[in-house]
C-alpha cells in the first residue's frame, strides 16, 4: 500500500511540468557551479603540487557543491512538500485516501517514500556529475558517499518536516511559506553557532549534515537526523488521526 | 433474528458527534440490509454529510459503534473499510490524471489484484458509461462526466455498502436519470445510502427513508409503508422538518 501511495505521489509530479523544471534547473545550477570549483582546482594546481598532502578533487569540488546543494535545496524541497497534504485536502482527494483501506501512516510513508525517490534523483544526478572528474584523476569514494548520505539524510529531515507543515493547513501556499519560514530559521541557528563549540552546534540541523560532508559519520548526526525524520512523521500522522478524532 | 443479522450489511448504532459544545449527530441509528436502497434525506445542516462520513470511517463517533459487514468500523478500520465504497459530496478527484490512470489507482488502493482491475475497470467504464473517455483527463471532463468517475471510483472494487453524497448534484436531467437507474441497479446486489435533498429522487429509486433533521433521526420508515398510509413524503418532510425548528427558535 505503501508503495501504491508512493507511485501515484511520483506520477503526479512526473506529469505536471513541476518536476521536470525542478530536476532541470537544480542541474543547471549545480553544473554551473561544479564547473567554478573544477576552474578553480585547476588554477590551484601548481601550488597544490607543491604541498605534502594534498586536497583531491573531493574535498575542493565535490565537498562545497554539496554544501551548496544543501542550501538550494533547502529553497526547493517546500515547492514538492507544499502539495502533499494541503493540495489534497483542497481539493477534496484527501477524502478518497482516508476512506481507503489503508492506515494513515501508510499513506504518511508512502507519500514519504514518493518524495524521497525523487530526491534520490537529484543526489544521483549530481553524483553522476561527479563520476565525470574519473576523467582526469581518482575521487576520494569515501568523502563522497559520506557526503552523499548526509544530504540524503538532510533532504529526508526536510520531506518530514514539510510533510507535517503541509499537513496542518489547507493552502499549499501557506504550506511552503511555513516551510521555508522553519528551514532559514534552522539556516541562522546554523550561521549564529560558527564553530563545534557550546549547545548551539547541537540543535543545528546544517552542522550535522557538515559534519558528514566532512567526511565524518557521527553518531550523533545520524541519531540526530534519525529522530528528527521519525519525530516529524508521528507528528503528521498524530495530526492526522486527530483529524478524524476531533475535527 | 441471526438471520436478519447476518443481511445486514451496515448497522450504526447510537452515533453521537459533537464538535465542540455543539451536537452534529444525536443518537442516529442506522441499519441496512443486503439489497436495500435507504434515502437519507434532510434539509441543509441536518448532518448528514457527517453521518456519512462516520459511516465511512473519514470521522471518528464521540460515541456509539458501527459495524459494517460484521466488523467493527473503530476496531478494525481497514477490514471494514474495504466493503464500503464512498462519494463524498466534493467529487475526490485527481485532475491530472486520465479516466483510466485514476481508476487503477483507485482500484489498487481497495487492493484489487492486478489481474482482477483490468476487468474491474471495463465493467465499471460500462456501467458509469465511461467506456469512451479512458485517455481522458479528468479535468477536461464535464461536471457530469466528472460526478460519473466518482461514481466508478465508488463502486471499482464491488463493495458491499455504496455511499453516495449527493450524487445528481449538477446534473442535467437525462444525466440525472441515467444516474437514478445506474443506483437503482447497483441496489439490487448491494445496499446504497443515497444522501439528498431531492425528494423525487428518494420516491423512485429508494426502498426506504430515513429523515434527518438538526442531527436527530426523526423519521425512519419504508416507502410501500408511506404509500400505505396514504401520506405523502413532501408533506411529511415538510411537516417533520419544519416542525422542529419552530420549537428551538
Amino acid at each position: 500500500m505503501i508503495l501504491v501511495i508512493a507511485r501515484k505521489e511520483l506520477y503526479m509530479m512526473f506529469c505536471s511540468p513541476l518536476a521536470w523544471m525542478l530536476f532541470a534547473s537544480i542541474q543547471l545550477l549545480f553544473a554551473w557551479f561544479f564547473l567554478g570549483r573544477l576552474d578553480a582546482f585547476l588554477q590551484l594546481q601548481p601550488q597544490l603540487i607543491q604541498i605534502a598532502n594534498p586536497p583531491g578533487f573531493t574535498e575542493i569540488i565535490v565537498t562545497p557543491v554539496f554544501a551548496l546543494a544543501a542550501i538550494v535545496l533547502l529553497l526547493m524541497t517546500p515547492l514538492l512538500t507544499m502539495r502533499q497534504f494541503a493540495e489534497e485536502r483542497k481539493n477534496h482527494t484527501l477524502t478518497l485516501l482516508l476512506s481507503a483501506p489503508v492506515s494513515i501512516t501508510e499513506i504518511v510513508l508512502g507519500k514519504f517514500l514518493g518524495l524521497i525517490v525523487f530526491f534520490l534523483g537529484v543526489i544521483l544526478l549530481m553524483v553522476a556529475m561527479f563520476l565525470t572528474l574519473l576523467v582526469g584523476g581518482t575521487l576520494d569514494y569515501g568523502l563522497l558517499i559520506s557526503g552523499g548520505l548526509g544530504l540524503f539524510l538532510l533532504i529526508c529531515c526536510f520531506i518530514a518536516l514539510g510533510l507535517y507543515i503541509s499537513s496542518l493547513t489547507t493552502q499549499p501556499v501557506i504550506a511552503a511559506i511555513g516551510m521555508l519560514g522553519v528551514l532559514l530559521g534552522f539556516w541562522v541557528v546554523d550561521l549564529v553557532s560558527s564553530d563545534y563549540q557550546g549547545w548551539i552546534y547541537l540543535v543545528s540541523i546544517f552542522k550535522q549534515f557538515e559534519l558528514f560532508n566532512n567526511g565524518l559519520m557521527d553518531t550523533f548526526s545520524l541519531a540526530y537526523f534519525l529522530l528528527f525524520i521519525l519525530f516529524f512523521l508521528v507528528l503528521t500522522i498524530r495530526r492526522l488521526d486527530g483529524e478524524r478524532l476531533h475535527g | 433474528m441471526n438471520d436478519e443479522r447476518e443481511c445486514l450489511t451496515l448497522s450504526a448504532q447510537h452515533i453521537q458527534r459533537n464538535y465542540g459544545a455543539r451536537i452534529a449527530v444525536f443518537d442516529f441509528t442506522l441499519q441496512l440490509k443486503k439489497g436495500e436502497v435507504l434515502g437519507l434525506l434532510g434539509p441543509n445542516g441536518a448532518g448528514k454529510t457527517t453521518t456519512l462520513r462516520m459511516i465511512t470511517g473519514n470521522l471518528a463517533p464521540s460515541s456509539g459503534s458501527i459495524e459494517v459487514c460484521g466488523v467493527d468500523l473503530l476496531d478494525e478500520p481497514q477490514k471494514a473499510k474495504a466493503h464500503i465504497g464512498y462519494l463524498p459530496e466534493m467529487p475526490p478527484l485527481y485532475l491530472e490524471m486520465t479516466v483510466d490512470e485514476y481508476l487503477r489507482f483507485a482500484a489498487r488502493l481497495h487492493r484489487v489484484s492486478n489481474e482482477r482491475t483490468t476487468h474491474a475497470l471495463d465493467r465499471c467504464k460500462q456501467r458509469c458509461g465511461l467506456v469512451d473517455r479512458g485517455k481522458q483527463l479528468i479535468g477536461t471532463l464535464s461536471k457530469g462526466l466528472q460526478q460519473r468517475v466518482g461514481i466508478a471510483q465508488a463502486i471499482i472494487h464491488e463493495p458491499d455498502v455504496i455511499i453516495l453524497d449527493e450524487p445528481t448534484v449538477g446534473l442535467d436531467p437525462n444525466q440525472m436519470r441515467e444516474i437514478r437507474a445506474l443506483i437503482q441497479d447497483l441496489g439490487k446486489s448491494r445496499s446504497v445510502i443515497l444522501s439528498t435533498h431531492i425528494l423525487s429522487e428518494v420516491e423512485s429509486v429508494c426502498d426506504r427513508v430515513q429523515v434527518m433533521h438538526e442531527g436527530r433521526m426523526v423519521l425512519n420508515e419504508t416507502l410501500a409503508e408511506l404509500r400505505q398510509k396514504g401520506a405523502n413524503l413532501e408533506t411529511e418532510f415538510i411537516r417533520l422538518t419544519q416542525n422542529s425548528q419552530s420549537i428551538t427558535c
